[in-house]
């Protein structure tokens, strides 16, 4: 059976790295799936369909795990023995946390304004690339591997979370506004 | 003088079994059956030669009609002709009693979580309705193919939540079908398109059936169907278009709203019969008969049907536009827009449609049949009659999983659009010192309070030990399995408390009254529920049996050694004594899982080394 001591990363044969191949990895998970998949156990014995249905679950979380960069990050800071869970998601950078006020605000306004649905496209962008400055900050952070290097990527991921919180709320707002139009 | 025929060792002697399966469309207005026959895909005629079933279902004092002669009897037999009970499946007598008033039927007073309906045969449930709809297109399929199924897939639409997705196989049990799987509508027409056209890429489903409509959105590639989002109503469709222009006609001819239940259906009947001819036509003549004896003439033209429908027709874009969003793809990526459902026979719905994803909409295969035909090809590949690695579909989860957290909240566990099968688990803790039980609430659906979310179960884990405040870690689970159905679990963590809860909907029949209704169906069909008991463990133990024997002639001696090899061919040589001589289900039963219990080991070494083979074509020195 897949070995449950082994890390996501072992399952699709790749090198435990932030920086990874999209493209191989989504093949490689077709590739699994067309072996474990309880559709091809369907005419099996019951106990083949459950193996199936627990292996197809397993496969699913660690594809999910590794295709989001943010999951991605927390994993391998999991991997590395660094705590991510929510009591030490936090950020001291002053000058962050200032900006995602600024952020929210803008946010908060954007129904008011003389073409909402433009005023939040800019903001969803802007937001976009500040997720993306994380992105590439992790993949030098993990690259160097170094406990405060690794503290660093915390901190990255950390900040990641409150960007991606704030673009599904423009996401929502996007909605509620086009259900208006 | 015959020949003995000697097979090669390792490879099977007997020849490539074909087994029986079908695909089954269990639509709202019609129903279709369909099987693949010498690698081709077909709908199944009944022996008038008609595919498409009504489904339609009439309760009479000694017979149960369904079909073409019971929509007949609609007008005439309003209370006890069934129509559209794919609306009601699944849902709660709450729930039908808001759809109530536009719904003929009388709803009996009964004690079961289940709506009943009355009728001259006494009440049934929609889940029974539905279950006779099944019985008649299995005894088609089985008449046509000459045997018996070995299985069935049956369609739902994507949208369906869990009650219902349950509610559709409680059907099939009832009905005596063995269900490989439930398969999403749209999934099952991207299946038919897809392996026609073997086109790789993003491709759009819009199905608009009689009561439902779905968006899907996948991507094909080698063989693999991702399904990328999906979205929709499940409580709008064709005959939202009938009633938005019977409505008019109303208001034109002066009919009051409270009408007599015949005059309604014949009202709705005409409007179905315009809609239809404005497909072709530019305007329809229309004549309704009043109570007084009088009668309106008129004339309904696209246009004003245009008008009517369009506010139905944007609610479907919107649905559109969200599951791109979820998607994570724009309308410019997608490559071409499957039509599905009679009711995008409207032109002006295949108008606004391609306006919105800027191509021609895909209409070659019968919008009517391809769910079925789509359902019949994966039917085909479950029963194994597929080599090996030629196709695979990777369905979602349509609705987010939750529960209820403080202040009438829901906390999602399972994301909508999570890839099936999925497991997710969270921790709660307890918010009273010495608190001894927590009562779990299950919802489904992607608004923040309980309120607006649908119930699908509630249950409580007692016994937690005596503990401050906080300080009990209680981790619940969810988990979907490839049908798209929940399975809950909590577990205190610390002491180790696990009350298993297997979930059923709230909505749901009990398994007493699957039970009772399924013994019914038997007496009524003249069987003994024994002998069909120990029937059906015996069709079982012969699969398992040639699913071991096939593994074994394939890799046993590859991964059993020497003594593994005598403990599963002692295992198996037991099964096939007790298989020929036992009388009775429960002990065929016991042999079964005995021989499951001695071969885990190898079901799961088997499925490792398919992961290794599979992998074993890569190297890590490809990413460096």
């Amino acid at each position: 059976m897949i070995d449950f001591s082994k890390n996501y990363f072992d399952l699709f044969g790749l090198p435990v790295a932030f920086l990874l191949d999209a493209g191989a990895l989504a093949e490689r998970y077709r590739e699994v799936q067309k072996v474990v998949h309880p559709d091809r156990y369907a005419s099996a014995s019951e106990a083949e369909q459950r193996h199936a249905l627990q292996q197809a679950t397993r496969v699913n979380e660690a594809y999910e795990t590794l295709r989001e960069p943010l999951k991605r990050a927390m994993y391998m800071l999991e991997l590395n023995g660094v705590d991510t869970s929510q009591e030490t998601a936090t950020t001291r950078d002053g000058a962050f946390l200032m900006q995602q006020m600024e952020l929210r605000e803008a946010l908060a306004e954007v129904p008011g304004q003389d073409d909402p649905l433009a005023r939040l496209d800019d903001l969803m962008v802007e937001i976009a690339s500040l997720i993306k400055a994380q992105v590439a900050q992790l993949a030098v952070q993990f690259e160097s591997g170094t406990a405060e290097q690794l503290e660093a990527a915390r901190e990255s991921v950390s900040k990641m979370q409150f960007l991606n919180k704030l673009h599904h709320e423009a996401e929502s707002l996007e909605a509620e506004l086009e259900e208006m139009v | 003088m015959a020949l003995l025929q000697i097979a090669e060792p390792g490879e099977s002697s007997a020849p490539h079994e074909h087994k029986l399966a079908a695909g089954i469309d269990l639509g709202t207005t019609n129903s279709l059956v369909a099987s693949v026959r010498s690698g081709q895909a077909a709908t199944l005629p009944d022996q008038q030669g008609e595919h498409i079933l009504p489904s339609v279902v009439r309760y009479t004092a000694d017979e149960v009609i369904v079909g073409e002669q019971a929509r007949a009897a609609a007008v005439s037999d309003p209370l006890n002709t069934i129509a559209s009970a794919k609306r009601l499946i699944g849902r709660a007598v709450g729930d039908i009693k808001s759809l109530g008033e536009k719904l003929p039927y009388h709803f009996a007073d009964v004690d079961s979580a289940v709506p009943r309906i009355e009728t001259a045969a006494g009440n049934v449930s929609p889940v029974e309705v539905s279950a006779e709809i099944l019985k008649v297109l299995a005894r088609r399929a089985e008449k046509t193919l000459g045997g018996d199924l070995t299985g069935v897939v049956i369609t739902v639409p994507a949208y369906f939540d869990d009650a219902q997705r349950q509610a559709t196989k409680d059907a099939a049990t009832i009905a005596g079908l063995n269900v490989f799987r439930l398969l999403n509508e749209p999934t099952a027409a991207a299946v038919a398109y897809g392996l026609d056209h073997e086109a790789d890429g993003v491709h759009a489903i819009y199905d608009l059936g009689g009561g439902t409509f779905d968006i899907s959105i996948l991507r094909l590639n080698k063989g693999v169907f991702e399904v990328m989002a999906t979205g929709g109503d499940s409580a709008l469709g064709g005959d939202d278009f009938d009633q938005v222009v019977a409505e008019w006609m109303m208001r034109q001819a002066g009919i009051p709203g409270d009408s007599d239940h015949s005059v309604l259906r014949a009202l709705a009947a005409q409007a179905r019969d315009a809609k239809e001819a404005l497909a072709t036509q530019e305007s329809v003549e229309l004549n309704v008969e009043l109570a007084d004896g009088g009668s309106w003439q008129g004339a309904l033209t696209r246009d004003q049907f245009n008008e009517l429908v369009d506010p139905l027709i944007r609610k479907t874009i919107s649905a559109c536009r969200r599951a791109l969003r979820d998607a994570g793809v724009s309308t410019d990526e997608v490559r071409d827009v499957v039509m599905v459902g009679g009711s995008t026979r409207a032109l002006r719905v295949r108008e606004k449609v391609g306006e919105f994803f800027d191509t021609t909409p895909l209409t070659n295969i019968d919008p009517d049949r391809v769910v079925a035909i789509g359902a019949a090809i994966q039917a085909d590949v479950l029963a194994g009659n597929k080599p090996e690695g030629e196709m695979l579909l990777l369905d979602v989860n349509p609705l987010s999983l939750g529960i209820e957290t403080m202040g009438g909240l829901v906390e999602k566990i399972i994301p909508r659009n999570t890839t099936i099968p999925v497991a997710r688990a969270q921790e709660f803790t307890t918010f009273k010192d010495g608190q001894s039980a927590m009562a779990v609430h299950v919802l489904q659906g992607e608004r923040e309070l309980v309120s607006d979310c649908r119930s699908l179960a509630r249950f409580e884990l007692r016994g937690i030990p005596p503990m401050v405040a906080g300080a009990a870690r209680i981790r619940v689970t969810f988990s979907v399995d490839a049908d798209g159905l929940l399975h809950v679990e909590a577990e205190e963590q610390s002491q180790g408390v696990k009350a298993n809860v297997e979930v059923k909907p709230s909505y749901g029949l009990t398994d007493n009254e699957i039970a009772g209704m399924l013994k019914s169906s038997i007496e009524h069909a003249g069987e003994d529920m024994a002998a069909r008991k120990l029937a059906e463990q015996k069709v079982e133990a012969a699969r398992v049996i040639e699913a071991l024997s096939a593994a074994l002639a394939s890799d046993g001696d590859e991964l059993l050694n020497a003594e593994e090899r005598v403990t599963v061919d002692q295992a198996l040589a037991e099964l096939k004594q007790l298989a020929e001589t036992s009388q009775d289900d429960k002990s065929l039963k016991a042999g079964i899982e005995a021989l499951e219990a001695a071969c885990g080991f190898y079901v799961e070494r088997r499925m490792d080394s398919g992961i290794r083979k599979a992998m074993a074509g890569h190297k890590v020195e490809e990413f460096e």
